[in-house]
């Protein structure tokens, strides 16, 4: 077992053994399930909805490159400045490059997992820059030197006596208030200063759409909207699969996307931003920057199964309806992305040598494929970049594909086939297995028996029961 | 850097498999549709379910509802558009009133301190109403710049029932948004809210604390 993989079988164990844990997920995610579901009452209307919306990202991904330019074209027209990053460094470095243009020594964000994946908090630190989440649950986890673990609700593994705990050790003037409606606004006022002092704003995107060269925000607390209008400068970094090709696309995706997360009909602001502060307006940013992060796409781009992947529109219903997600929580999967899609998403980018193992971390129960709003088949494709992450052809279009290939386990499946292909090697076996008593709990079997009965063979094999009878066809 | 543009393009270009659009149908979102006093029941409905004041007035109404509701909320000093009809008649009945009125005529750098903490109120219109959602539709501009309805803690807005669109689609296709959008469009469902904390609802965070929308004929 490589390193990483055993981290990550030691952080499921902790999870598990973990009751503040358990109960925290279980709790949310019973209440989430239960709201999407409230959400879409009629099951024909949903479906024709997820074929639209599949429909939508599976043609902005089948004409990627020529929306992108439209995209860039655009925005260029409305004044918005696009830059192209292959890799996070690069990323990183262009978001620096802005904010040393305006000598910024405060950046705010709004809620953006391509920044998380970015690591750009870290990274602005490092150059003096302080870089502050003003989503709240963002800004929790930041307060509590975490990452977010879940990419919809980052704190959802806290509770209110946790986070209470955490206000009242790490800001000043603050005493241990248990009341979240108290604790919201203790975070308000010393944000809401954060936001007039910010010199940037950085946020994410929902989606971008070529047509219009428009930037679609969605949130409920307006900080996306405070963001990326109050400080001078709005960089906006993205994904290159965001965008879609018109400004109708977006509308089922609209529908889609608050009732599959959180079960909201809508959220509270949508925010559609076409440009800079214009001739005679009185606000809004002087610039707009939208940053557009390859790291690893293009590479999932090129498998037409794989590409799948990009139709994500981070909803979260996956990791909601998981049962692994559920037990264990986001943090147990050590990536920016956890649950499902994280499973997928996260051995494509990393590799299969570092996380390689995730797609491992689910009994393929087939929710999260049904409960995707744009179609994602995940289940699939966690068998896939299982296959991918043993491949023993050199061929493997992921990365780090064939990692996770161990001598021992090809050998017992060798064998296996073998056995299973001669038909005097399986009497053999099944003999030996019923003379046995069974197979001996050894090895990977151990571990598995820990928690299981070991399945007991019948005295006798089909075959000498069929010959006892005669064989009498 | 214009090498990562030419090589992101070029691996998705190399890819196999690309280039045929995908036929999109819309009828699953035309197919939604609500008449008369339904789309109001229903806008209403779900505008209060989320938090949001409405109060059914007319057009000659309107501004002395805002008066009173000024009055009643403690509002000391609201800030409006200098020259739309809203902003007008919102001036011309509060003049006796113990309510101030800010035109937000200034370019922000000229009174951010004073908007970010002076400022109790923002008043604006809405383009339009979508009945699916129970959403304002707004359109930011000169008149009401983008911070008027995020940044003060009460948020009035005059809606005409008029104005109403099924969906935002039908919305997006009245305005012929497709053609060319203004710097901001907005779809406003509520004050400001969070449930970050243990999935517990508040209301009023980094917006508004209250959303009041002032119904008309």
């Amino acid at each position: 077992m490589d390193k990483p993989t055993r981290q990550f079988h030691v952080r499921i164990q902790e999870a598990l053994n973990d009751p503040q844990i358990r109960a925290n997920f279980r709790r949310a995610m019973d209440g989430l399930m239960t709201k999407r579901a409230n959400m879409f009452p009629d099951p024909v209307e949903l479906e024709r909805l997820r074929d639209l919306g599949a429909a939508v990202r599976r043609n902005a991904l089948a004409q990627l490159p020529e929306l992108l330019e439209r995209l860039e074209a655009k925005c260029a027209e409305n004044g918005i400045t696009v830059h192209w990053a292959e890799s996070v460094d690069e990323a990183n470095r262009i978001v620096l490059d802005i904010c040393r243009r305006h000598s910024a020594k405060s950046v705010i964000k709004g809620k953006s997992m391509v920044s998380e994946e970015m690591e750009l908090n870290h990274y602005l630190g490092e150059f003096g820059i302080e870089a502050l989440e003003a989503d709240l649950g963002e800004y929790i986890v930041q307060l509590a030197g975490q990452l977010p673990s879940h990419i919809v609700m980052p704190a959802i593994h806290m509770n209110t006596r946790q986070i209470a705990e955490l206000f009242a050790e790490k800001l000043e003037g603050v005493g241990y208030i248990e009341d979240a409606e108290e604790l919201t606004k203790v975070a308000r006022e010393i944000l809401r200063h954060k936001f007039f002092d910010a010199d940037v704003g950085v946020s994410g995107v929902n989606f971008a759409v070529a047509e219009t060269g428009s930037l679609v925000l969605i949130e409920n607390e307006g900080n996306g909207r405070l963001t990326t209008t109050a400080p001078p400068v709005h960089v906006a970094v993205t994904g290159i699969e965001k965008v879609v090709e018109n400004l109708e696309d977006v509308t089922p995706l609209l529908s889609l996307l608050p009732r599959s997360a959180t079960g909201q009909n809508v959220t509270t602001y949508v925010n559609m931003i076409s440009g800079p502060r214009r001739d005679g307006e009185r606000d809004g940013p002087q610039e707009v920057h939208l940053l557009l992060l390859d790291n690893g796409r293009t590479r999932i781009h090129a498998d037409p199964e794989l590409r799948q992947t990009l139709q994500c529109i981070r909803c979260s219903a996956c990791m909601n309806h998981c049962p692994v997600y559920a037990r264990i929580g986001g943090h147990a999967y050590g990536t920016v992305y956890p649950g499902p899609i994280g499973e997928i998403l996260m051995p494509q980018i990393l590799g299969c040598e570092e996380v390689g193992a995730l797609p491992g971390a689910s009994s393929l129960c087939g929710a999260c494929g049904e409960v995707c709003p744009v179609r994602i088949p995940i289940p699939k494709m966690l068998v896939r970049l299982r296959k991918e992450a043993v491949d023993n052809t050199g061929a493997s279009p992921v990365k780090g594909g064939g990692a996770q290939r161990s001598f021992g386990e090809a050998a017992t499946w060798k064998g296996w086939e073998k056995v299973h292909a001669s038909p005097a090697l399986y009497r053999l076996a099944t003999r030996t297995a019923t003379a046995m008593g069974g197979l001996p709990a050894l090895g990977p079997l151990k571990t598995w028996a820990s928690v299981r009965e070991v399945p007991k063979p019948a005295a006798k094999t089909l075959h000498q029961r069929l010959e006892e009878r005669g064989n009498s066809r | 850097m214009s090498g990562s543009r030419e090589n992101i393009l070029r691996r998705l270009r190399d890819s196999r498999e690309t280039g045929a659009a995908v036929g999109r149908d819309f009828t699953v979102i035309e197919d939604l549709q609500w008449s008369g006093d339904e789309a109001v029941a229903r806008f209403t409905g779900l505008m209060r379910a989320v938090n949001t004041e409405v109060h059914e007035t007319t057009r000659e109404a309107w501004p002395a509802k805002l008066a009173e509701l000024c009055v009643a909320k403690q509002v000391m000093r609201l800030a409006l558009a200098a020259d739309t009809p809203v902003g007008q008649a919102a001036r011309s009945v509060l003049l006796d009133t113990s309510v101030e009125t800010v035109a937000y005529s200034r370019d922000i750098e000229d009174w951010r301190e004073e908007l970010f903490f002076q400022v109790d109120a923002g008043l604006s219109t809405a383009a339009g109403g979508i009945v699916e959602t129970g959403s304002l539709f707004l359109q930011t501009g000169p008149d009401e710049p983008r911070l008027l309805s995020l940044v003060p803690p009460i948020h009035f807005v005059v809606l005409s029932r008029a104005d109403f669109a099924n969906t935002l689609l039908e919305m997006l296709r009245r305005h012929d948004l497709a053609a060319g959008m203004p710097t901001n469009v907005l779809l406003i469902s509520g004050p400001s809210k969070t449930a970050d904390i243990e999935q517990t609802l508040v209301y009023g965070v980094h917006g508004p604390r209250q959303l009041v929308v002032l119904l008309t004929d």
